[in-house]
């Protein structure tokens, strides 16, 4: 049985003539301790195909199934407590709450959950070891580097020790050698149970998913698991840019007819 | 790591904010603490000179007698056949339960007595009660003793005598000892004095014809004061001089309005400010209020996330403001009333009302930014910045 059941998911925005589709019709399933890779051009629907798995984004129709649970079939006060059970978030520009000592971020989402102060400390000490950061616990957001940055705010999603984490472009600010060490880190956590679901655009990142899911125009064009090389990566690309091209050639009349 | 430090956190983070919203609490509580303190202290200061009209409670005895006249009111059955009080049931006075807002009670023994060819209302009383009855009395000469009479104005002129003659009343031998200022009312046309003297003249010892209450102080229960003294004096007809105390209750209860009025107004001008304030706050803090969603914060903890930064900043300007409030009134009563000593007592009931209208105002106007910050949609809170 699937851990992530998605079920014809559509997103639009605006009204009448204005309508525009952001997620269209998408559907797959996502097997427990998955690494999947969500990939396609800025604009192409990733980011709100990945908000609506994290509970944040109603879709305008279709069903989306975690471990059971009818999402969108919650209130907006029982998706924050699914958010809270089920979810870890990471961000590309890491929303570190800069007043907060970095064990301090990392305990927000331990802060109204009712256990006592001790064991919240505990927790975001041992998450916070996890990353690598533990000796910088007392230090403000604005004291460490931007790859540290990335690192708490992976601490922080998985310090309630959530089934699945949902990364958005995690590496998107960060030089290769950072990103490298992110993305190890989500293997890593991924290795030891945790469902990673990661929007990216960076192919060498995608490179660490099992999975990779390709989004263009709000649409599934491509959802291949077994893509496992970079150059394989990259020729699929290539070939979905082509038939952008022509299509878009068409749409325009400068194809020659006959 | 809980709702509350990340409130404190946010409130040190942002001093400037919190300074605003706070000076706004202060501004609009220490005026009303000024307010209410200057009011009290003018209050007490205004009845403190208040107290100096005299007598505003008479207590004469039942009687179906004609009525003789004194000061223009009726003073029920005053004449040769009229009936008395006993003296020592004026005791009962004293027992009853508003009796710590009596500052006097003079009894008065009336009788007509025969001096020369003229009939004159001879009238005993205690003098030492008469100080706070009658403060406007001024003698020229002394006070008698037991020997002694003082004449009004108008009767040392009709009897042609002053200081140092002698009258005979009724066998009895009694020297001049002064003369009271003209007053204006029918004290003037009296001789006067000693109780114990008047009653032996009129035989009547241990008995009184009436007697005068000072009843005079702030908010002083003067209606049921009257039906107090009538319960512990049932021979007795007990009135109020009712328009003495009501053009002075009057007059503090317009003074209170107009001061609660200003108060009012400057508490909504505080209140708003602090509602403009924390909404831009909330603006502010779109970011953090999205990442506080997005890990599985509720709304009501959003709430209570600004709910407690106004409690906090309000507390503080509570105690602020009274301080600030009891300091500016000193200052004001030094300048607007000379006979006051400028003493504000601490008052813990003020300083509690001042700290519960800080944090109503406080909490009511963050209700809206409150709700305003738990509606933010995390997902759009979040997309964008």
């Amino acid at each position: 049985m699937s851990y992530i059941v998605a079920e014809n998911l559509v997103k639009k925005y605006g009204d009448g003539t204005a309508v525009v589709s952001a997620v269209d019709d998408i559907s797959f399933q996502i097997r427990e301790r998955e690494f999947v890779g969500i990939m396609g051009e800025s604009g192409a629907g990733k980011s709100t195909l990945l908000g609506m798995m994290g509970a944040m984004n109603a879709p305008t129709s279709g069903r989306l199934v975690v471990d059971d649970i009818d999402v969108y079939g919650l209130n907006q006060e029982q998706r924050a407590d699914f958010r809270r059970e089920f979810l870890g978030f990471v961000f590309q520009s890491f929303h570190l709450v800069s007043y907060l000592t970095i064990i301090e971020n990392v305990m927000l989402p331990l802060t109204v959950i009712k256990i006592g102060k001790k064991k919240k400390r505990a927790k975001a000490a041992e998450a916070l070891s996890q990353v690598g950061l533990l000796d910088k616990a007392h230090r403000l957001p604005n004291q460490i580097s931007g790859g540290e940055k990335e690192r708490v705010a992976i601490a922080r999603a998985i310090v309630n020790e959530p089934p699945v984490l949902l990364a958005d472009e995690p590496t998107g600010n960060l030089d290769t050698k950072t990103s490298q060490e992110i993305m190890q880190l989500l293997r890593h956590l991924n290795g030891e149970g945790m469902t990673i679901i990661m929007v990216t655009h960076s192919p060498e990142c995608a490179n660490y998913a099992q999975r990779i899911m390709q989004v263009t125009d709000g649409k599934l064009v491509d959802d291949n698991s077994k893509i496992k090389s970079i150059d394989e990566w990259q020729k699929k690309e290539r070939k979905c840019d082509a038939l952008r091209n022509q299509k878009r050639m068409q749409t325009a009349g400068s194809l020659p007819t006959g | 790591m809980n709702l509350k430090a990340i409130s404190i956190k946010n409130l040190l983070r942002r001093k400037g904010k919190a300074a605003f919203v706070l000076a706004g609490l202060v501004i609009g509580v220490s005026t009303v603490v000024g307010i209410i303190s200057f009011v009290e202290a003018m209050t007490n200061d205004i009845n403190h000179k208040l107290e100096k009209y005299g007598a505003n409670i008479l207590i004469v005895p039942k009687t179906e007698n004609l009525t003789l006249s004194y000061g223009g009111l009726s003073l029920g059955g005053v004449s040769f056949e009229m009936e008395e009080i006993q003296e020592t049931e004026l005791d009962r006075v004293s027992t009853i339960k508003n009796s710590q807002n009596i500052a006097a009670l003079g009894p008065l023994v009336l009788g007509v007595v025969n001096v020369g060819v003229h009939k004159v209302l001879l009238a005993g009383v205690d003098f030492g009660a008469a100080e706070i009855l009658k403060p406007w009395w001024k003698v020229q000469g002394a006070l008698p003793d037991k020997n002694g009479v003082v004449l009004g104005a108008e009767a040392s002129r009709v009897l042609n005598l002053t200081t140092g003659n002698r009258i005979r009343i009724k066998d009895r031998d009694l020297v001049i000892s002064g003369v009271l200022h003209p007053t204006g009312s029918q004290d003037d046309q009296l001789v006067f004095t000693r109780l114990d003297t008047a009653q032996f003249i009129f035989e009547k010892q241990g008995r009184i014809s009436m007697a005068e209450v000072a009843a005079l102080c702030k908010d002083c229960p003067i209606d049921a004061m009257v039906k107090q003294i009538s319960e512990a004096l049932p021979g007795a007809n007990v009135m109020a001089i009712q328009q003495v105390v009501k053009g002075r209750m009057e007059t503090l209860s317009q003074f209170k309005k107009f001061s609660y009025g200003i108060s009012g107004v400057i508490l909504l001008i505080g209140s708003l400010v602090v509602l403009v304030t924390m909404m831009s706050s909330v603006r502010e803090r779109t970011d953090e209020i999205g990442i506080f969603r997005a890990i599985g914060f509720r709304k009501r903890h959003i709430m209570n996330i600004v709910f407690i930064e106004a409690a906090i900043v309000s507390g503080l300007a509570g105690i602020i403001g009274y301080f600030l409030g009891v300091g500016a009134t000193i200052a004001a009563l030094k300048i607007f009333s000379e006979s006051h000593s400028g003493y504000v007592p601490f008052s813990p009931e003020l300083m509690l009302g001042a700290v519960l209208i800080a944090l109503t105002i406080g909490l009511i106007s963050s209700a809206y930014p409150a709700l305003m910050a738990a509606r933010l949609d995390p997902n759009q809170a979040l997309r964008a910045l």
